[in-house]
């Protein structure tokens, strides 16, 4: 019998999780002095980093500005050694450039660009390793990122992914889960005001399941919201004991 | 949201990939034992009475069978006694992965609640998961994980009250585990120790298969085989082109001869021949193999001499027959030869037969001969020699050792005496894998309550059709009809006709037990004197049969056409109807015929009938076969339920009047679902035969002076069409006939998933199946989709999957190709019986094929086919043979046998072997000295039968 039994009957998947149940998430902020904020997550096996610088003067042609909001300038890439098999990986390939353009549209929906008029918050995320949704491992480091710098937002933005085995959703996929068969659908929320910043799905879903993934992807995000929010807490707390003298 | 407390992480190494995977370790897997009242579980699987009475373990115990266990003696598992089991994940992952029936059978029981079988997820469990050591096996590390959740579970249900008396048997045959478990305290039984102990049922000792342990001491030390080679090695022959993998295919006519089917990809398939028993080294009937070709000079031609296992007495006797199958060939003829090396995949089911039983008294060990001739004989164990004698009875193969004639099988059941009616039909339905037995509880539960009538709210989604004049039209007898017709005159000067078919789909709603069910049965299978229906009979003779008088919801395809039968318009609807009549073939052409006759339904028959001829012209001019297949008719005694005669059917214009809509029908529906779900549309196809295909038509048609091509269906429907002999009318109906054995099957397919989508026999670009719901699964599919596509009906998601369509339209090519040869199978059962009834019959027929040693002959009066073999083991001198490849003739003594030749032949049934019994024919006329025999007179004499028509 070839693949992989996604869901036992018993109702574990692959690697013991439930149907609803996310990955292992660990996440740090402030990794990287330079940059204005900066955030490292893992989920279960993803690994990512992201970076902010901003805001500041628009660079490059000034025919980007935006006379009422800040411009976001987003850059996804992923490391040489972030999959099983190694392969180059150029710059501005077709995958994250589309990738990069979720990143943007998401974070143009939740950081208050208002504020800053007439700048640019540039945004750039690594993939360091790679094992299933990538996308909202993204996001979620981004989301942290753009808190250590400062910037305010309306509210965290989670990502999660969900897909579908055998009429059952399934929340975070890992990488055998992703590709082995079946719609998987990316969802970037606000958690408190409930706004879908970015839904993103690329095989075909019969109607009928859309809303039942939608709603196990929701559920998702709003507990790794509260996983970030801890990871926020606690940031602060370890900040304010060292700047407390 | 993480349960997880520890967290490790599992390596897998797999050539350069090295692949990491998270494995997360739980504490909320509950034990699933009614004793414990630690674990925080709903409803606990096993029980507290938990005895299985036994003299090995005379106290409570659940047990846990280890891999090799579940996979071998999964019959003893199936057995009711058999309760509270666990069955752990390391177990179920190893079975799932090492053999797909079994897996499946072994989830059956586990969803089965009166069997307690609990599956406990021991990989998860943060105090049963266990790491491989340096240098452990996989198998070494699974058969610790077995241990260590073996002593868990011991360990775990202590401490819970009343559980004292508990304790946790470990089964396993592999006496290393054995010990090792025993050394740690827990207790360990063998399998079949444990079953002879068993008090209850001692019966099921039977159906222990027999371990390689056993096995050793019954068969001589002579190694009969070659070694299997492991699979890397086979894998690394394969990538290297060394060995070719295929379907092995056992001759059915010669058990030294088998042909492993090597897909390839595209027109790559080929056919390897295996020859000897040697090189089919131990492979059976349908396993997956490797094969690896001998070299050039040692090919051979594939025998055309027909050879049965009669079965050394001795083991140890050398086959000597083998040497028979040497024969000299011609250079052409060699075909790629080749042996079996290894086995990747084998393809074993329970099979049916009977068993031969050991001269020697008392003996326990028999051989079992299986009833499908592809199988090889199977030894078998069984105390019930005697009672078992002449019965039809279920064996399973456990495993064919290197040292052993045969492969070592056991008992599974007992279907019933031999020869008996009932017996025979379940034989041929378990033989040709027809699920038959009676509709569960979970499908009935989804039929309609009765009493069931239309509603209002019915009405407002259908059209009203009831006042129209329909009627059907079908053979005598039917009551799951189908189809209805109707056709009046429009006030513009055209006609209206309208297909109406039973609307299934309307009762039969998608995913629920009845649909699975339908699904999984795919088709109502037809057998002599029982029907087995596809859906249950609540709707499949009532509420969705179109019968005559009553209001019925029906799918109209309704179609506005000239005179010329061209269509101008054509409408799908839902609708309700009220058939005028149910006629049958013979009553709808009396009344076309009866001038008389000039009410609504007579005239609306002679306008389906005027359109139906115009259109038949229509389709032949573009192509379309009309090809032939003796169809036979039995004459049922309707007490003793014996045929009492026997007739081929006879086809009147009404029977093409109904196909000529039918295809209509079908075709409009095959484009209308085709235009709006380009990639899940349910099409039905039928390639072009190869060119090769045609060859023995063309001979056969050449040795009469005649032409035949076959460059395209319209050529060859034109030539056919020609062919015509004077005062050898029946010449046409031969050809037709042959024409029909060339063509291949014709499949339904999804069109997402393939881009040939012509139908070659009705000379259609596209083609579908919406005619009978009732009885064909397909149709169901199709109904579905089209009143998605009207907007009747909402649609839901495996309707719109492409894969999951494709997968269902093999399970429907596979059920339909089984269902016709259980057709078949019963036919030839009742013919039997109809000539056991009649003793001999002397009979006109024609040659239909020629071959080395024998004639096959065509008694066109009973669409009998039957062979005439010139070559007698038990003879002692044979008559000369000469065969001649080109005609094709055969040469027998003096006389020329050629193709078509008129022969006159008697009849009887040879019983000698009451597994096989068959028709046997012998030669009349012509009167070779030697050969032919004289007319028997004994039995009853008969008229002669009308050839010509
Ligand atoms: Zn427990």
């Amino acid at each position: 019998m070839a693949g992989l039994e996604l869901l036992s009957d018993q109702g574990y998947r692959l690697d013991g999780r439930k149907p609803s149940e996310l990955r292992k998430v660990q996440a740090r902020m402030g990794v990287f002095a330079q940059a204005d904020g900066s955030a490292y997550i893992e989920q279960g096996n993803t690994k990512a980093l992201a970076v902010v610088y901003g805001p500041h003067e628009v660079r490059g042609s000034r025919s980007k500005t935006l006379h009422d909001r800040a411009v976001i300038n987003c850059q996804y890439s992923m490391a040489t050694f972030s999959t099983a098999e190694r392969k180059r990986r150029p710059h501005g390939d077709r995958k994250s450039s589309e990738m990069s353009l979720h990143l943007k549209q998401t974070f143009e929906a939740a950081v208050l660009t208002q504020l800053y008029p007439r700048s640019q918050i540039d945004i750039y995320v690594k993939i360091l390793q790679s094992d299933g949704g990538n996308y909202s491992a993204c996001v979620n480091a981004a989301t942290l990122a753009v808190i250590d710098a400062g910037i305010p937002m309306r509210d965290y933005v989670c990502a999660c992914s969900a897909g579908f085995v055998e009429d059952t959703p399934l929340a975070d996929l890992c990488h055998a889960e992703e590709s082995g068969g079946g719609t998987s659908l990316a969802l970037a929320l606000l958690p408190r005001s409930g706004q879908i910043a970015l839904l993103q799905m690329d095989a075909r879903l019969h109607q009928d399941h859309l809303d039942t993934l939608i709603e196990a992807a929701m559920t998702a995000c709003k507990g790794l919201s509260d996983v970030l929010d801890s990871v926020v807490r606690q940031h602060l707390q370890e900040v304010s004991v060292l700047t407390r003298d | 949201m993480l349960k997880t407390k520890t967290f490790v992480k599992k390596t897998r190494s797999g050539g350069v990939m090295k692949i990491v995977r998270e494995h997360y370790l739980r504490d909320d897997i509950w034990c699933g034992s009614e004793f414990c009242v630690e674990c925080k579980q709903d409803s606990p699987v096993l029980q507290k009475e938990a005895c299985i009475e036994s003299n090995l373990c005379p106290f409570t115990h659940y047990l846990i069978p280890d891999t090799n266990v579940v996979l071998h003696q999964i019959d003893i598992l199936e057995d009711p006694l058999i309760k509270n089991v666990i069955i752990l994940q390391t177990v179920l992952q190893e079975v799932r992965h090492r053999s797909g029936p079994i897996y499946k059978r072994i989830k059956d029981i586990i969803h089965d609640a009166e069997k307690h079988f609990y599956t406990f997820t021991n990989e998860h469990h943060s105090e049963t998961f266990i790491e491989r050591l340096q240098a452990e096996s996989a198998n070494d590390r699974n058969d610790r994980a077995i241990r260590v959740a073996a002593k868990w579970y011991g360990e775990h249900l202590k401490n819970a009250p009343a559980a004292e008396e508990l304790k946790i048997v470990l089964l396993t045959n592999d006496r290393g585990n054995k010990e090792k478990a025993e050394e740690t305290g827990l207790i360990a039984h063998k399998c079949d120790e444990y079953v002879k102990s068993l008090i209850a049922n001692p019966e099921l000792v039977d159906r222990l298969a027999l371990t390689s342990d056993d096995s050793n001491e019954i068969t001589s030390s002579k190694l009969l085989f070659p070694e299997h080679l492991p699979l890397s090695k086979i894998q690394t022959g394969i990538k290297n082109n060394t060995f070719l993998q295929g379907t092995f295919r056992a001759s059915r006519d010669n058990y030294l001869e088998a042909t492993v089917f090597v897909h390839g990809e595209g027109e790559d398939s080929k056919e390897v021949l295996i020859q000897g028993l040697q090189n089919l080294n131990r492979a059976v009937h349908q396993d997956v193999v490797a094969v690896e070709l001998l070299p050039r000079d040692q090919w051979v031609a594939p025998s055309s001499v027909v050879l049965q296992d009669e079965g050394p007495k001795d083991e140890d006797e050398a086959d000597e027959t083998e040497t028979m199958l040497k024969s000299e060939a011609s250079e052409a003829m060699l075909k790629p030869t080749g042996k079996v090396v290894g086995i990747i995949k084998r393809n074993w089911r329970p099979f049916c037969g009977m068993l031969s039983k050991s001269q020697i008294k008392e003996a326990t060990r028999h051989l079992f001969t299986p009833a499908d001739r592809r199988i090889p004989r199977i030894r078998v164990e069984t105390r019930q020699a005697i009672a078992l004698e002449g019965q039809r009875i279920m064996v399973a193969i456990d495993g064919w050792p290197k040292h052993s004639r045969y492969p070592n099988g056991h008992f599974v059941r007992n279907l019933g005496s031999a020869g008996d009616k009932e017996t025979e039909t379940e034989v041929l339905l378990l033989e040709h894998d027809v699920p038959h037995q009676a509709f569960s509880q979970a499908v009935l539960s989804f039929l309609p309550k009765m009493p069931w009538g239309i509603t209002e709210e019915d009405m407002k989604k259908r059209l009203d059709l009831r006042q129209l004049c329909v009627c059907s039209v079908d053979p005598p007898g039917c009551t799951d009809i189908d189809d209805a017709l109707h056709c009046r005159d429009l006030e513009n000067g055209n006609l209206e006709v309208g297909v109406h078919i039973a609307d299934v789909s309307h009762f039969i709603r998608p995913g629920n037990a009845l649909d699975q069910e339908a699904a999984s049965r795919g088709t109502t299978v037809y057998l002599c004197d029982k029907r087995i229906d596809m859906v249950p009979e609540l709707l499949s003779s009532n509420l969705c049969s179109l019968r005559s008088n009553v209001d019925r919801f029906a799918f109209s395809c309704i179609w506005e056409v000239n005179h010329e039968a061209e269509i101008l318009s054509t409408r799908f609807t839902k609708s309700v109807i009220n058939s005028k009549a149910s006629l049958t073939y013979a009553e709808a052409q009396m009344r076309i015929d009866d001038a008389h006759m000039n009410d609504d339904i007579t005239r609306s028959l002679r306008g389906l009938n005027k359109l139906a001829k115009i259109l038949k012209r229509k389709r032949i001019e573009k192509g379309a076969l009309t090809l032939s297949s003796p169809e036979v008719r039995f004459h049922i005694d309707s007490e003793t339920h014996d045929p009492i005669d026997l007739q081929t059917k006879e086809l009147k214009e009404t029977n093409s009047m109904v196909e000529e809509f039918m295809l209509l029908a079908n075709i409009s529906v095959a484009q209308k679902i085709y235009d709006e779900f380009s990639e899940c549309a349910l099409l039905r196809k039928h390639p072009a035969p190869p060119p090769s295909n045609y060859d023995i038509l063309i001979k056969a048609a050449k040795s009469k002076n005649l032409e035949i091509h076959t460059d395209s269906a319209k050529a060859l429907a034109d030539s056919l069409d020609e062919a015509k002999l004077d005062g050898f009318s029946y010449l046409n109906t031969l050809l037709r006939i042959l024409a029909t054995r060339c063509m291949m099957q014709a499949v339904y397919f999804c069109s997402g998933m393939d881009s040939d989508f012509h139908h070659y026999g009705l000379a259609s670009a596209i083609y579908t199946h919406f005619t009978s719901p009732i009885r064909r699964y397909a149709d169901i599919i199709v109904h579905r989709l089209l009143a998605v596509a009207i907007g009747a009906d909402c649609t839901y998601p495996d309707l719109m999957d492409k894969h999951k369509q494709s997968a269902l339209c093999n399970n429907l090519n596979y059920r339909h190709k089984m269902s016709q040869y259980a057709q078949r199978a019963s036919v030839a059962f009742h013919t039997q019986l109809f000539f056991k009834s009649r003793g001999n019959l002397n009979e006109d027929g024609f040659i239909l094929f020629v071959r080395k040693n024998a004639i096959i002959i065509l008694i066109p009066k009973f669409g009998l086919e039957g062979t005439v073999f010139f070559e007698h083991k038990d003879q002692k001198h044979s008559p000369s043979l000469t065969f001649n490849e080109e005609g094709p003739t055969l040469t027998v003594e003096k006389h020329t046998f050629s193709m078509f030749d008129k022969v006159k032949v008697t009849i009887s049934l040879d019983a000698s072997n009451i597994q096989h019994q068959k028709i046997r024919m012998a030669l009349i006329e012509p009167v070779i000295p030697g050969v032919s025999v004289a007319a028997p007179v004994d039995g009853p004499v008969v008229k002669r039968p009308k050839l010509d028509r």
